[in-house]
């Protein structure tokens, strides 16, 4: 077999020691990889060859477990998804922005998971039936309603890429809302309601204020920003049917149901 | 082994120049205050005519004064920007779904813009420029 072409990588990575430091600083690597590598293998190599107290998280090396992200020359990215031949010079390697760091690369993801949970990314649905009436069905089209925002890996490159989030850590943020849009659009849902909670709040969609930072950077295509929204827009009719429509406050229920897309 | 994550502060006032997009943000929503600033203006001038002719007539002077000129460049400039933006945010937010499919972004945008054609030709027409 012949050898495959081979690089020279040099790497900038940011590197922390909670044990013993109290700023984070750069640390310069270089090493030579396959041309056709990506940043996670040049940081193996790294790894492997030179430096094994480095840490960061992978998994897959497929762009589908969403452990790897990092902030690549201040871009947030999947690093097992980013090309080495895309980029010239000195590569700089951050951990993932506005969220605390554990350990070199490695990020706390406690705050998004909390987030997570408040949003009950989980069906809740209309009508509870025991399992002997059967499953619940929906057709392609409903399906498809809600598919591009149920294709989330959790890897938070969006809320590194979102300023609101950095600057009131108290947002929910894009992922987590837009799985709350994921359900409340699901034809077998009715738990919208429940969410609207958390989410038509200042916490909530009203903190969104647009930037689309978190659409562009998404690796999985999801398009939190039309979700976020989407979800003004029915929060929106949601209050207007409350305040100003006499005895509208029952309709919030239809609006919902409307909302979910049900054919029945 | 301790657990004593580091966190970095966002810079709260120059946060924006750190990316490009942030940039394109802050520049969409700058144009705010050109829009804003206009409607003062219109505001000023519906309080001129309800003064008076000879208010009227000095508040039409004041209009063709360069410093006015400029003003009402930039602000047409912004408030195109500012409505190019919104037209292209409008397939985000408001998704057509035909069956199984989706009509495309650019068609949902699309219509905005001939929208906002034809209903710049009708009042053009009805303020008599044409
Ligand atoms: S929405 Fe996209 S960027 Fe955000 S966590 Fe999910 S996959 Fe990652
Ligand atoms: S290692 Fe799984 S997404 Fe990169």
């Amino acid at each position: 077999m012949t050898q495959m072409k081979q690089r020279q990588v040099q790497l900038e990575v940011l590197r922390y020691n909670p044990d013993t430091d109290t700023e984070a600083h750069f640390q310069r690597y270089e090493v030579s990889c396959n041309e056709e590598g990506v940043v996670l293998d040049a940081l193996n190599k790294v790894k492997e060859t030179v430096d094994p107290t480095l840490n960061y998280r992978w998994s897959c090396h497929m762009a589908v477990c969403g452990s790897c992200g990092m902030m690549i020359n201040g871009e947030p990215k999947l690093s097992c998804h980013t090309f080495l031949r895309d980029y010239e010079g000195v590569i700089r390697v951050e951990p993932l922005a506005h969220f605390p760091i554990e350990r070199d690369l490695v990020t706390a993801p406690d705050d998004f998971m909390e987030k997570l949970k408040r949003v009950k990314p989980y069906l809740i649905p209309k009508k509870k039936k025991p399992i002997s009436e059967g499953e619940y069905k929906q057709t392609p089209a409903q399906l498809m309603k809600f598919r591009q925002y149920s294709m989330c890996i959790n890897c938070m490159l969006c809320y590194a890429a979102c300023p609101e989030y950095g600057l009131t850590p108290k947002f929910i943020g894009p992922a987590a809302l837009t799985l709350a849009h994921r359900y409340n659009i699901d034809s077998r849902d009715g738990g919208r309601k429940e969410r609207q909670e958390v989410v038509a709040t200042a916490e909530g969609v009203w903190d969104c204020t647009f930037v689309g930072a978190c659409s562009e950077v998404c690796p999985a295509h999801v398009d939190p920003a039309s979700a976020l929204q989407q979800m003004k827009i029915t929060s929106s009719i949601d209050w207007i049917v409350e305040h100003l429509i006499p005895g509208g406050k029952s309709a919030r229920d239809t609006v919902s149901r409307e909302d979910a897309g049900d054919i029945s | 082994m301790s657990r004593r994550p580091l966190v970095r502060e966002v810079p709260p006032t120059t946060w924006y120049f750190r990316q490009p997009r942030y940039m394109r943000y802050m520049s969409r929503e700058i144009t705010s205050i050109f829009v804003g600033a206009y409607c003062m203006f219109l505001v000023v001038g519906l309080q001129r005519l309800a003064a008076g002719p000879s208010a009227w007539e000095g508040f039409l002077q004041a209009l063709t004064s360069p410093a006015s000129i400029v003003f009402q460049f930039l602000a047409l400039v912004a408030a195109v920007y500012h409505a190019a933006t919104w037209f292209n945010a409008t397939q985000k937010a408001m998704p057509v779904q035909i069956g199984e499919d989706f009509v495309p972004g650019n068609v949902i945008s699309g219509a905005h813009y001939v929208a906002w054609a034809v209903l710049s030709v009708v009042i053009l027409h009805l303020a008599g420029v044409f």
